[in-house]
């Protein structure tokens, strides 16, 4: 039984792990320069709203750059969407809406124009994907060339669309959606929620490990980890519901993260994302069909970009031109801090996570200490290329 | 005495992360001698030349090493420092660029200039005469991506020659080489010693060390067993040195029971269909049975790969002819068509086309079996992992754990990893490219056994091999491929090493490099 040795599992995690350390210095770096507003409970809600619409692009970029490939289109695609939210919205749907249903209130009304508008832009963003994926799967464009064609395409569409003005006036029910905020109650009860399917699992794993016949950690070891875990969950919610309560992008975020998660470990799809990063010709001769996976990865980012279009135009509450400029590459700063490779077969949708988590907390720490914006893309600059060259010293040291 | 040892090394220890690669390794090697360096794979040559060639600087390891009675340290660019000093490696795969040419290869790196831009008068003729010099056949002029395999090795050497080294390390330099190609480098080797150059020779073919060199060191799990003269010793000797034990006979023996014809391959041809010439397989027809092993025999570039690989689907829709299976006909445009059909592939290079690298062990044992373990949700790792650790274990594959990385494998027991995760899709019909590939004595016969082992099990295989006597020693049947056809159909017992060298040389004198 030798040679199912648990222990090199948490010698992985250990990378996760600094990247939360760094996270925590940077936070407590601010909290110190900004004389504690960084750590109030509304900033600290604010940063976690922030970060949302960029960690939708991130976590799809994850996957993207596991596959080896990169997404340069996103942030376009996410404005282009965003302005075809804000389109409907406000130009299309009210007169077609009224017309269909003359009897609804202007309630009613608003909220089934952001239903359509919803189900519209998903579409819209999943379309894209197809499109991009198929180019790149199958007729084999390198994926830098087809998505900064993308990338263009969209930036221009988005002027098309908008005829260069900035498109108002969005319904209440969509602004809600990005810049409402979870029942405090409710948030309390999902927590409960959260920490039982935490224990639940934790025990459903032992069972697994012994039904065949692998060692398996002391029960209060496992049973401190996953107190650990609700921990925070519950620490998390005590603290924004100080505020007005978990905010509604990061219940979202929080929500796809899962899924996409479970999906990057624990299905065949997931494994074949890997395998295929780490080594596509090997991943072909063991009789997998990579193209199809390609593909997928890239449908998967096309919905989520609809995802962070639809939230952009709920928290700006209008559909701007320069709607996601420049989210594509915040979504890849985001993802290799958090450890992904480009050159494929690493990166994780936690570790990506947090990546983007330390971009915005820095963002948002030099905004409270009034830095100049030029000063901010600056140290940002300098935070990703560090963060780089410290995964690479650390490797080096290693082998 | 001075100059008579021109490398002394002492009490050497290296240590990688949980395992000890070298333990006190000692020992002396004579000027102008060639000396040979043996052990199974995981014995610890590789990294004993690395240290040697300034791949591991000098604060990596333990013990000191004597460069003509001078310590020597190598610390920043190290491998740098080495060929100043007039070490150089020359490594197992090849490190040249392949869209330039043999002279710049040569002086990559020390481009002659002139007023700061580069001299290519000079450049070339300086590499032609090294080429020259040394008699290395090689135009000079030529992309290193058109020569062949051994014509590569040898602008290795003459990139090391040319930096005038006075030790040159082969690690295994003929692992890719047709015969010829290994006849000619002997030569070269002969005659570089005739010029006062030390050689270390590491090699899995025992056959060359005692064709060439004059003193074998034998090393085994990072210590050395003994230093030989060649003379002295026989290749049983060694062997026996190597792993440990004797070796009664070079291949098991297996029980034929074969069975019903499960594969039948009529007329075959895949590639660039247009033009005779570039096909990479012509009209290639034979047939398989069950608990058969039929091996393939053909030099380098002689189809063989390319005959499996058509059959494995690479050649998608560029292929004619026609493939039954059970006695009914299939089309196979895919490899996940092949899979599908009950077909598995031990590629010739496994970490290109075999292995997930960077992945853990039980990831790349399960990659083409996934489908097992999971519904339509999710993957059931721990039914998985417990699978994986069964076939893991029947093989002896040598690991501290399945999460290990498989990089961090030796070759024979990567091999195991790629022979594993096609067990575990319990395939009808099972190609092996050259499996034993760069493999040590002791891994070698564990797979001879195991092939034997699913032969009796009745699993149809067909085995590629780049050495004669394992062919011979194995298979059932030879089919000897060259140059994209198949010149012949040997049964066991007809079946002698000259035979299968005319079919495989097309019965013209085989000219060489």
């Amino acid at each position: 039984m030798k040679i199912l040795n648990f222990n090199r599992k948490i010698k992985i995690d250990i990378k996760t792990y600094t990247l939360i350390i760094a996270l925590i210095i940077i936070w407590l770096l601010f909290g110190y320069l900004t004389g504690g507003i960084f750590f109030y409970s509304r900033n600290f809600s604010n940063l976690l709203r922030q970060m949302t619409i960029i960690s939708f692009l991130s976590i799809g970029m994850t996957l993207v750059i596991i596959t080896g490939n990169i997404d340069l289109s996103v942030g376009s695609l996410t404005g282009f969407i965003s302005i075809i939210a804000a389109y409907l919205q406000a130009v299309m749907l009210p007169e077609i809406l009224q017309g269909l249903f003359p009897s609804l209130s202007t309630e009613g009304l608003g909220i089934l124009s952001t239903i359509v508008t919803i189900i519209i832009c998903l579409l819209v963003g999943l379309l894209a994907g197809i499109c991009q994926g198929y180019i790149i799967a199958y007729l084999k464009v390198p994926a830098f060339i087809a998505t900064l064609g993308g990338m263009l395409i969209f930036r221009g569409a988005i002027l098309g669309v908008s005829r260069g003005r900035t498109i108002v006036p969005i319904e209440n029910s969509l602004r809600w959606v990005a810049q409402g905020y979870l029942p405090k109650k409710l948030g309390i009860l999902v927590v409960a929620i959260a920490i039982i399917v935490i224990f639940l699992m934790s025990l459903q794993n032992r069972k697994k490990k012994k039904q065949y016949g692998f060692e398996i950690k002391p029960f209060t070891y496992d049973f401190l980890i996953a107190s650990v875990y609700s921990v925070l969950v519950l620490g998390f919610v005590l603290i924004v519901n100080n505020y007005r309560g978990v905010p509604n992008p990061v219940i979202i975020m929080v929500v796809i993260a899962i899924l996409v998660t479970y999906l990057a470990n624990n299905t065949k799809f997931g494994r074949y994302v890997y395998a295929l990063g780490g080594n596509i010709e090997a991943t072909k001769f063991s009789g997998i069909n990579v193209q199809v996976v390609i593909f997928k990865v890239f449908i998967l980012m096309g919905l989520l970009s609809g995802v962070a279009g639809i939230i952009l135009t709920g928290y700006v509450a209008a559909g701007t031109i320069g709607g996601g400029m420049n989210y594509e590459l915040t979504a890849i700063a985001g993802c290799v801090i958090g450890g992904a490779s480009l050159s494929g077969g690493k990166g994780t949708i936690i570790g990506a996570l947090i990546g983007s988590l330390i971009m915005a907390s820095l963002e948002n720490g030099m905004s409270i200490m009034n830095m100049s914006v030029f000063w901010q893309y600056i140290v940002k600059g300098l935070v990703l290329i560090l963060a780089v060259y410290i995964d690479v010293a650390s490797k080096k040291n290693n082998s | 005495m001075k100059d008579e040892y021109i490398l002394k090394i002492e009490n050497i220890i290296k240590d990688f992360p949980g395992i000890r690669a070298l333990s006190n390794v000692s020992f002396k090697i004579k000027k102008g001698d060639i000396h040979g360096l043996c052990g199974e794979n995981g014995a610890g040559k590789s990294t004993l030349v690395k240290i040697l060639a300034g791949v591991y600087p000098h604060n990596t390891y333990k013990g000191k090493i004597y460069f003509n009675d001078e310590e020597i340290e190598f610390t920043h660019f190290s491998v740098r420092q080495a060929i100043k000093k007039g070490i150089a490696i020359v490594y197992q795969e090849l490190a040249l660029i392949p869209e330039m040419t043999v002279g710049e290869n040569i002086f990559l790196g020390r481009e002659p200039e002139y007023k700061g831009t580069i001299s290519w008068d000079r450049l070339f003729s300086d590499a032609k005469e090294i080429l020259k010099k040394y008699k290395l056949n090689i135009p000079f002029a030529a992309k290193v991506s058109e020569l062949s395999v051994g014509q590569q090795q040898m602008v290795e050497i003459a990139k090391a020659l040319s930096q005038k080294v006075k030790v040159l390390i082969l690690d295994e330099p003929t692992s890719a080489l047709t015969e010829a190609e290994i006849n000619s480098l002997m030569e070269i080797l002969k005659y570089l010693k005739h010029n006062g150059v030390t050689c270390i020779y590491i090699s899995h073919k025992l056959e060359e060390f005692f064709r060439i060199t004059d003193k074998i060191t034998v090393l085994r799990d990072g210590l050395v067993v003994d230093t030989v003269r060649t003379a002295d010793t026989t290749e049983e000797e060694v062997i026996a040195m190597m792993v440990g034990r004797e070796m009664k006979e070079r291949f098991p023996i297996r029980n034929r029971k074969i069975g019903e014809k499960i594969l039948e391959v009529k007329n075959l041809s895949a590639g660039n269909l247009l033009a005779q010439s570039k096909m990479a397989i012509k009209n290639i027809s034979f047939d398989l049975r069950k608990g058969e092993v039929l091996g393939i025999a053909g030099l380098m570039g002689s189809g063989r790969s390319e005959l499996v690989t058509t059959i494995f689907g690479e050649y998608g829709k560029h292929v004619t002819g026609e493939i039954f299976l059970e006695g009914k006909p299939i089309k196979i445009s895919s490899a996940r068509e092949a899979v599908n059909y009950g077909i598995g592939l031990v590629p010739e290079d496994r970490k290109k086309m075999g292995l997930v690298l960077m992945q853990a062990i039980y990831k790349n044992i399960s990659l083409p079996n996934i489908r097992k373990f999971s519904n339509a949700l999710s993957v059931d790792k721990y039914k998985e992992l417990n699978e994986c650790r069964k076939y893991a274990d029947s093989l002896n594959i040598k690991t501290p754990s399945l999460f290990a990385i498989t990089e961090s494998l030796s070759g024979g027991n990567q091999q195991k990893v790629v022979i594993a995760k096609w067990l575990m899709s319990t395939p009808k019909i099972l190609i092996l490219d050259d499996p034993t590939r760069g493999i040590d004595v002791g891994t070698k016969y564990e797979i001879y056994k195991l092939i034997n082992k699913l032969a009796k099990n009745g699993i149809a295989i067909i085995m590629i091999s780049s050495e004669l006597e394992e062919v011979l020693g194995m298979s059932d049947r030879i089919m000897v491929m060259h140059e994209g056809k198949c010149t012949g159909i040997l049964e066991r017992k007809a079946a002698t090493q000259k035979k299968v060298m005319a079919l495989a040389t097309g019965t013209k004198n085989y000219s060489g490099v």
